[in-house]
């Protein structure tokens, strides 16, 4: 899979910024993720999906994933108009975003963990 | 960084991530951090830790950040709490609303720990700024309570010194701001043993307290020396000499002072740096400006003070006007001053005396001036002797021990002549004969006459006879004055004896000069019709005492008091 996922400069600094707490963070990430995933898919109403994807984004662009947070943004902007015809194309783009990405996530806890 | 530079920053926000992520951020900077998920928890945990800042996510679950914001800055009251905004919102009325909520600034996702930092140290600038300002405004506050108070004591205090006079006269009328005391504005008056009234009108430079504060010594030199029977001269130099003594260059007194002597119906002025006074008199008339000649009290050393008096004769009903430079200095909208003449005016046109104050209000309100609370005015009227009652002087010793029987003799010389007034301490000598204390005002008022018809009609050779008009008045005085200046050589003698007799005793006074002497017939005669200004002094002497007489073809007076005791 291709870098281009995952903003690596992003990685290394948020490594730098939490020292000790990388590891948490990346953990803490994931499991987020799932949850916010699992908003995506239960929501609602319009107003719940918009809301979860905000969030989505917020952490996903924090996490330097930025083709995620990309989707999350194109989400977020489009449960504002109707008919919400087609949406769950988006949303599974975003899943299978996630999924990549996910895989990357977890290689670099487990080279955290390795140490 | 030092323990004040930590903060402790409150952090809501719902996504786990970036909540963690952004305390690292924070943490890392050296502050403290509290973190909520919603904003609910964020109001609840600003409730009761009082954080200093507030990162706020917009969107949140339960209560959003902008409800948070409304609500933390309400607890937070005028307390500046600084809430950033931590959003990726771009749309326009998104940033509104955080700004409207409250909000103080915003952080853009993905976050900077760059631009975070800066944010912060801005941010904690903002409310260290606040927290002065509050705490200056709160300290101005204080402050300005003390100061009132300070002033409300100043006053209390000043006012029962200056209520020791005799102000509440029923020939007085006055008019003073309550505040008077604060801008400089004095307003004294005191009977001397005698029974003349002395009074003071005072304007002390500048405001506030430095213009209050040199009016106690001024009112202690003035109550002191007249209740002592010091004249004005002797006065005038004391609370120069004082005041230039204590004052910094740049504060003085203008003053105008004046003696008014029922007895003789005259009033001797003194006016440095004041308006003009004026004599009103109760036949109508042209006023006659009492006219500022001097500097005002505490510029000039000592040694260079002119005490120089001015003596007016007055008629029973005349009156004498005073006030402060707030009357003529009003200003309309044009900055015009009222100014004299318009005072004059006023002045010629007052029909009812009682009413002269108002008269005085209204032109000034129909002139259009703002109104000023610095306006003093004093009315006096020439009344007859016996109208006034004199406080009763008060002693401290019971008197048991006061001697009965001595003799005195002192010779004053020309240059002791010149300076120097020996009526009070001749006067506390006396005061130590029990059995005329309750006639002190009449031995005053016998011993300043004898005295200064031996100093002006024997030493200085004046004739009382320039006395007979006004103008000869004055000119009498300025003669006076010049003669007293030139003086080389001549003397007064002054001799008491006290002699105990069987129910009481006897003071016998001896006044002789060095002059030619005057026909004691004719005079006396004169006297006794009651001619003019100029035979009054005799009379009145007279009057006064058991036994007047004069020897050595008028050289020599000599005046008899006999008491009688009370056991």
């Amino acid at each position: 899979m291709s870098d281009n996922h995952i903003d690596r400069k992003v990685l290394s600094d948020l490594q730098e910024v939490m020292e000790d707490g990388y590891l948490y963070l990346l953990e803490t990430f994931l499991s987020d993720s799932e949850e916010r995933l699992s908003q995506l898919h239960e929501a609602k109403d319009a107003e719940e999906l918009g809301l979860a994807a905000h969030s989505f984004k917020g952490s996903t662009g924090n996490m330097g994933a930025m083709v995620l947070a990309e989707l999350c943004q194109q989400l977020e902007e489009r449960v504002k108009q109707r008919p919400l015809y087609g949406i769950e194309d988006l949303i599974n783009r975003i899943d299978r975003e996630y999924a990549a990405v996910r895989q990357l996530y977890c290689a670099e806890r487990q080279r955290i963990l390795i140490g | 960084m030092s323990s004040q530079d930590v903060l402790t920053v409150l952090i809501a926000e719902d996504s786990a991530t970036d909540r963690l992520l952004l305390a690292a951020i924070v943490q890392k900077q050296g502050h403290q951090v509290l973190m909520a998920e919603n904003g609910e928890q964020a109001v609840a945990l600003f409730a009761a830790q009082r954080p200093h800042l507030v990162l706020l996510d917009a969107l949140m679950p339960v209560m959003d950040g902008f409800e948070a914001a409304r609500t933390i800055k309400l607890l937070a009251g005028e307390t500046l709490v600084p809430v950033i905004f931590l959003t990726s919102l771009s749309e326009e009325e998104a940033l509104v609303r955080c700004l409207e909520a409250g909000g103080d600034d915003f952080l853009a996702k993905p976050y900077s720990q760059v631009i975070l930092a800066a944010k912060i140290k801005a941010m904690e600038r903002m409310r260290r700024l606040q927290a002065t300002v509050l705490e200056q405004r709160d300290q101005l506050a204080h402050h300005h309570r003390h100061l009132l108070n300070e002033q409300r004591v100043a006053k209390a205090v000043f006012d029962k010194v200056a209520h020791a006079g005799c102000l509440d006269s029923p020939n007085i009328r006055f008019l003073q701001s309550p505040y008077a005391l604060f801008n400089g504005d004095l307003m004294l008056a005191a009977f001397t043993p005698s029974g003349d009234m002395h009074v003071l009108l005072g304007d002390f430079t500048g405001h506030g307290l430095p213009a209050a504060v040199g009016a106690m010594p001024l009112a202690e030199v003035f109550y002191g020396m007249t209740a002592k029977g010091y004249g004005l001269a002797e006065t005038l130099r004391e609370m120069n000499a004082k005041l230039k003594r204590i004052l910094p260059v740049d504060m003085f007194c203008c003053a105008v002072l004046l003696n008014v002597s029922f007895q003789r119906r005259t009033v001797e002025v003194w006016n440095g740096g004041m308006p003009d006074a004026y004599l009103l008199r109760a036949t109508g008339g042209e006023p006659l400006p009492l006219v500022s000649h001097f500097l005002p009290l505490g510029v000039l050393p000592p040694e260079q003070f002119d005490d120089h008096t001015q003596v007016v004769p007055m008629a029973v009903g005349d009156r004498l006007f005073l006030l402060s430079d707030g009357v003529v200095d009003t200003r309309d909208e044009n900055e015009q001053l009222f100014g004299a003449e318009r005072l004059r005016q006023v002045l010629i046109a007052n029909q009812v005396p009682g009413q002269l104050f108002e008269d005085i209000q209204a032109a000034l309100a129909h002139f259009g001036g703002q109104p000023r609370d610095d306006v003093s005015m004093m009315d006096l009227c020439m009344v007859e002797s016996h109208a006034l009652s004199l406080p009763p002087l008060t002693y401290t010793d019971s008197g048991q021990s006061s001697p009965l029987d001595w003799s005195l003799h002192l010779e004053f010389r020309a240059e002791s002549l010149k300076r120097f007034n020996p009526l009070p301490f001749l006067l506390h000598l006396l005061q130590e004969i029990h059995g005329l204390r309750v006639r002190s005002g009449e031995l005053h008022s016998v011993l300043s006459e004898l005295y200064s018809n031996a100093l002006e009609h024997g030493v200085l050779a004046l004739d009382s006879r320039l006395k007979r008009d006004a103008c000869g008045f004055t000119e009498y005085y300025r003669e006076r004055n010049r003669r007293l200046q030139a003086l080389q050589e001549g003397y007064i003698r002054v001799g008491l004896q006290v002699e105990p007799l069987a129910s009481g005793g006897r003071l016998t006074i001896e006044v002789e000069d060095s002059g030619a002497g005057f026909d004691v017939e004719s005079v006396l005669g004169c006297s006794r019709a009651g001619q003019g200004f100029f035979g009054r002094g005799l009379s009145l002497i007279r009057g006064l005492s058991q036994q007047a007489q004069w020897l050595d073809g008028g050289r020599r007076a000599c005046v008899v008091f006999v008491w009688v005791s009370e056991a």
